[in-house]
C-alpha cells in the first residue's frame, strides 16, 4: 500500500471510531442535553421539590388565569397526554398564548410547577399572517398544527 | 521546488478571472436580497417584523457550517495526499467561517430576546454552535502556534477533522434532544414549512453569502499563495 493510501486509510478508520464513541457519549449523557423535560416526564418520574428543572409544551387551551391585581399568572402546561399546572410570578414573553409551546424553569413542590422564569418556543413555520388566517378559515390549521404537534419538538418524549 | 509552484500557478491562472465575477455576483445578489428582506417580504403570523432578523442569521449559520465542511475537505486533503494549495484553502476559509459562525450567535442572540425571551441559553443547538466557533479560533491558534508551517497545516487538520462530529451535532440537535430552538424550517423531510415570499429572500441571501465567501477566500489564498512564494524566495537567498 502507497503511503497516502495508508493515510487515508487511517483517517477513514479513525474518524468511524471517533464517531461511533461520539455516539456512546452522546447517548449516555442525553438526560444532561435535553434542554427541558415534557409533562409527562415530570408526572412519570416525581422529581423532588429540590430539583431545579425546565418543563416543556404548549399552554393548555382555556387554562391561563390571571389573578387581578397582581403579576400572578397559572396555566396548565401539557404534551397532550399529561399535563402539570405551573404558577408563575413576573413577566411573560411576547408569544405566551394558550397553544403556543413554552418553556418553563423552577422547581416542583405537591404537583405544582412554581416557574421563576417562562420562555416562549416558537414552530419552525414561517408564513404571512393573511396565509395563517386564510389557512384558520379553512379548517386546514387544526389539520396542520395536529401534525405539526404529533412530529413536532412538544411530544416527543411523552410518546416515548 | 517547481513541482510545488506548478499546481498553484495554474489555480491562479484560473480563479483571477473569477474574482471580479464573484465581487459583482455578491454585490448584486447582497443589494437584491436586502430590498427582499426590507420590502418584499412579509411580516411572520407569530413574530411579526422581527422575523427579518432570519435573512441575516439562517444564511450566516448555513455558511458556518458549510464552511467548516470545506474547510475538512480541504484539511484532509492536504494531510492524505500532501497537497500544499488543499492547506492554503483550509487555512483561507478558517476567518471567514469563524466570521459566520460569530454573525449566526450574534444575531441569534438578538432574535432570541424579544421572541423566546432570553439573550441566550445552553441548549444542545447554540452550545453545539458555540462549540464550532471555538472549533475555528483553535484551528486558527493550533495552526499559527508552529514556526515551521508544515507542521501547522499537519496538527491543526487533524483537529479540524476530529471537529467534524460537531456537524451532524449541530443539524441534527434541534431533532434529537429537547431544545428551545424550534426544528429545522428549510432542509427537512416534508419540504419547506416556510412560505414562499419568505423562503426566497431567504435563498438569494443565501446565495448572496455562498458568492462573498467564495470571492473573499479566492483573495486570500491568492494572499497566502504569495506569502509562500515570498518565503520560498527567502529561504533560497538564505542559503545561496
Amino acid at each position: 500500500m502507497k503511503r497516502k493510501h495508508k493515510r487515508l486509510t487511517f483517517v477513514v478508520i479513525a474518524l468511524l471510531l471517533l464517531a461511533g464513541a461520539a455516539a456512546l457519549v452522546l447517548t449516555a449523557f442525553e438526560e444532561n442535553i435535553v434542554f427541558f423535560h415534557s409533562p409527562t416526564d415530570v408526572v412519570t418520574k416525581h422529581p423532588g421539590p429540590d430539583r431545579r428543572l425546565r418543563l416543556g409544551g404548549l399552554v393548555e387551551e382555556g387554562s391561563v388565569e390571571k389573578e387581578a391585581g397582581s403579576a400572578m399568572v397559572r396555566f396548565r402546561i401539557t404534551d397532550l397526554a399529561n399535563s402539570v399546572p405551573v404558577v408563575y410570578q413576573g413577566i411573560l414573553p411576547d408569544l405566551f398564548r394558550e397553544g403556543q409551546g413554552v418553556v418553563a424553569e423552577g422547581r416542583l413542590r405537591d404537583g405544582v410547577f412554581q416557574a421563576d422564569g417562562v420562555l416562549a418556543k416558537h414552530d419552525e413555520n414561517y408564513m404571512p399572517p393573511e396565509v395563517a388566517d386564510a389557512l384558520k378559515q379553512s379548517g386546514k390549521w387544526d389539520e396542520m398544527s395536529e401534525t405539526m404537534k404529533r412530529q413536532g419538538h412538544v411530544t416527543k418524549d411523552g410518546a416515548k | 521546488m517547481f513541482n510545488r509552484f506548478a499546481n498553484p500557478n495554474r489555480f491562479l491562472r484560473l480563479s483571477r478571472p473569477l474574482v471580479p465575477v464573484m465581487a459583482w455576483a455578491t454585490v448584486l445578489l447582497m443589494a437584491a436580497g436586502l430590498y427582499m428582506t426590507f420590502f418584499t417580504a412579509p411580516a411572520d403570523y407569530q413574530q411579526g417584523q422581527s422575523v427579518r432578523i432570519m435573512y441575516v442569521h439562517v444564511p450566516s449559520a448555513w455558511m458556518g457550517l458549510f464552511c467548516y465542511v470545506g474547510m475538512a475537505v480541504a484539511a484532509a486533503v492536504g494531510l492524505i495526499w500532501r497537497h500544499s494549495l488543499a492547506d492554503l484553502v483550509a487555512k483561507a476559509t478558517a476567518p471567514i467561517g469563524a466570521a459566520f459562525t460569530f454573525l449566526s450567535l450574534v444575531t441569534g442572540s438578538l432574535w432570541g430576546k424579544p421572541m423566546w425571551g432570553t439573550y441566550w441559553v445552553w441548549d444542545a443547538r447554540l452550545t453545539s454552535m458555540l462549540v464550532l466557533l471555538f472549533l475555528y479560533l483553535g484551528y486558527m491558534a493550533l495552526q499559527n502556534a508552529f514556526d515551521d508551517p508544515e507542521r501547522g497545516f499537519k496538527a491543526s487538520a487533524i483537529l479540524v477533522l476530529v471537529g467534524v462530529i460537531n456537524v451532524p451535532i449541530i443539524k441534527f440537535s434541534v431533532d434529537w434532544w429537547n431544545t428551545l430552538h424550534q426544528p429545522a424550517s428549510v432542509i427537512k423531510a416534508g419540504g419547506p414549512s416556510i412560505h414562499p415570499s419568505m423562503l426566497w429572500p431567504l435563498l438569494v441571501m443565501s446565495l448572496a453569502f455562498t458568492t462573498y465567501y467564495v470571492w473573499v477566500l479566492l483573495l486570500r489564498v491568492h494572499a497566502e499563495i504569495a506569502a509562500s512564494k515570498i518565503r520560498a524566495l527567502r529561504m533560497r537567498q538564505a542559503s545561496a
